[in-house]
């Protein structure tokens, strides 16, 4: 079966695709997150080191991988955007930004929590905490860039060119970062450096696949509510059940 | 118009934005003023104790070159945009990188190079080295084009917006991080007896990535803010 | 703090549920909350405008 994937870069097919979808995401979502939960904090043990607190990377390293994984797909869809002038990868770019953000507050929030038990302070300029820190800058940037342009166009294609030079300076961004860390012979949050428990990369990488499950659905929430924002005037939006009432 | 030689036009841009800076010189001394200023407020801040001040001294004149940076990139396109030069320069057959690019340049001999300039005078104050000073220097001349070049991009996205130097700051800042740990490590280096070698290199490479990318994206992004 | 250090190291499963899980839980609902509240208005406003624009 065939796909006809340009039917859904409109965002009128879209629309009703991303709406039937939502509800799958979001229940597999929360139940995957309560099965990570419960391995993370019943079947796996405590750690030989960190005791009951290494606990917290259940939250803290999805949180972290999705910040940087939603920043690049967020700079490819800016990409797109600019690229073929397609009204939707620019909504998706705006719909993904504000999740994008709170996942790196969420890693950055509990980085702290973790490292207060580990070095006895509240922050520690480790190397990927700093570089998490400026990612949440460069997503914070992209939303204010795009929250001043009164013009849609306007906004979208800046706030898409900002995303993309943010994207290819990530890398030198860590680089520096790590090379100023070493430099100062800062502080490493890593993990106790023994392989670690089966039971606790189950509950890692099942927490992980909630986190993007849930980013999921979220994401194609946002960009309904965008998309029937922007195209209000239009036929189509008027003949929605919704709308109709 | 006589089709001039690439070259030929970029110094005829240089040499307009020049004159135009020479005659609002407050702008160009109102930014060098704020550069010292800022520096000052540090000792104030944090106590006049001379070791922690010379061990602070390669980062607070770093910080403060880059807030200066930021401020004076509001004026580089600002004036030519709302007298329309601007779009004259979008319209015409030249190369609107290669014009963008003369921007810059004068821009930084105006904003940047007095920073660089001045930098000797406040690292006394701080009791740097002769060493110390003489990377800070260098540091500066390599890094403060890069500034000036990024945050062209940003003066650019930002263009006639209400948020302005503000809004155009809190954009660059994160991209200018490499080169304030370049540029604060070379001189941390050559203060623990290491070669500054390496940082310095590392800064020649990011002006060298700069000049190449920096005028064609800004001109992307000025089409996209003059559409 | 010293208070905070002690009570973290009896209490430490508490410290992680209180401090990092909950947390991120109350960040979620913020933004599930949030999502759905746009929509709401979203669809409050099209319809407006919708009523608006069928009057004339």
């Amino acid at each position: 079966m065939a796909i006809n994937w340009f039917k859904y870069s409109a965002p009128t097919t879209f629309y009703g695709l991303a709406g039937k979808l939502i509800p799958w995401f979001a229940v597999s979502a929360a139940l995957l997150l309560a099965v990570g939960l419960y391995i993370g904090f019943v079947v796996a043990p405590a750690d030989y080191q960190q005791g009951e607190f290494y606990r917290i990377i259940f939250i803290h390293v999805p949180a972290s991988i999705l910040s940087m994984f939603l920043y690049l797909i967020l700079a490819g869809y800016a990409a797109l955007g600019l690229i073929f002038n397609t009204r939707l990868s620019a909504m998706m770019a705006s719909a993904i930004a504000p999740t994008g953000a709170l996942f790196a507050f969420i890693s950055l929030w509990t980085g702290a929590l973790w490292g207060k038990p580990m070095w006895g302070a509240w922050w520690v300029w480790d190397a990927r905490l700093t570089s998490e820190l400026i990612l949440l800058f460069l997503y914070l940037g992209f939303i204010a860039l795009h929250a001043s342009i009164d013009d849609p166009r306007r906004a979208d294609r800046a706030s898409a060119l900002l995303a993309i030079v943010g994207s290819v300076n990530v890398p030198i961004i860590y680089f520096s970062v790590q090379w100023w860390n070493t430099l100062h012979q800062g502080s490493t949050i890593k993990f106790s450096g023994t392989s670690m428990h089966v039971a606790m990369q189950q509950a890692m990488f099942t927490v992980l696949a909630a986190c993007w499950l849930y980013a999921i659905a979220i994401v194609l929430t946002r960009v309904r509510s965008i998309i029937l924002e922007r195209e209000r005037h239009t036929q189509w939006i008027s003949e929605l059940p919704e709308v109709k009432g | 118009m006589k089709k001039s030689s690439l070259p030929a036009l970029v110094m005829l841009v240089i040499r307009r934005d020049l004159l135009l800076a020479m005659r609002r010189r407050a702008d160009v001394l109102t930014t060098l003023i704020f550069f010292v200023m800022v520096v000052s407020l540090f000792p104030l801040g944090v106590g006049p104790e001379m070791n922690m001040l010379r061990k602070m001294s390669a980062g607070v004149l770093w910080v403060a070159a880059l807030l200066s940076s930021m401020l004076s990139l509001g004026r580089l396109f600002s004036a030519d945009y709302l007298d329309g030069t601007l779009e004259q320069m979008m319209l015409a057959p030249q190369s609107l990188s290669m014009l963008v690019l003369g921007k810059i340049i004068a821009h930084w001999m105006v904003s940047g190079l007095p920073l660089v300039l001045m930098a000797p005078v406040l690292g006394v104050q701080f009791d740097m080295s002769a060493q110390a000073l003489g990377v800070l220097i260098i540091g500066l001349l390599l890094g403060t084009p890069i500034l000036s070049m990024v945050g062209a991009i940003g003066a650019a996205l930002t263009l006639g917006l209400r948020g302005g130097g503000v809004l155009l700051s809190l954009l660059v800042l994160p991209l200018c991080i490499p080169v304030l740990i370049f540029g604060t490590g070379a001189v941390e280096a050559v203060s623990t007896g290491l070669s500054a070698a390496s940082h310095l290199s590392l800064l020649g490479a990011l002006l060298m990535l700069a000049l190449v990318s920096t005028p064609w994206v800004t001109a992307q992004a000025l089409r996209i803010s003059m559409e | 703090m010293n208070n905070l250090d002690i009570w973290m190291r009896e209490n430490p499963l508490t410290y992680v549920w209180l401090g990092s899980y909950a947390v991120a839980f109350v960040i979620f609902a913020v933004e599930i909350a949030m999502v759905r509240h746009k929509r709401k208005i979203t669809l409050r406003q099209v319809r407006m405008m919708r009523d608006a624009g069928i009057e004339e």
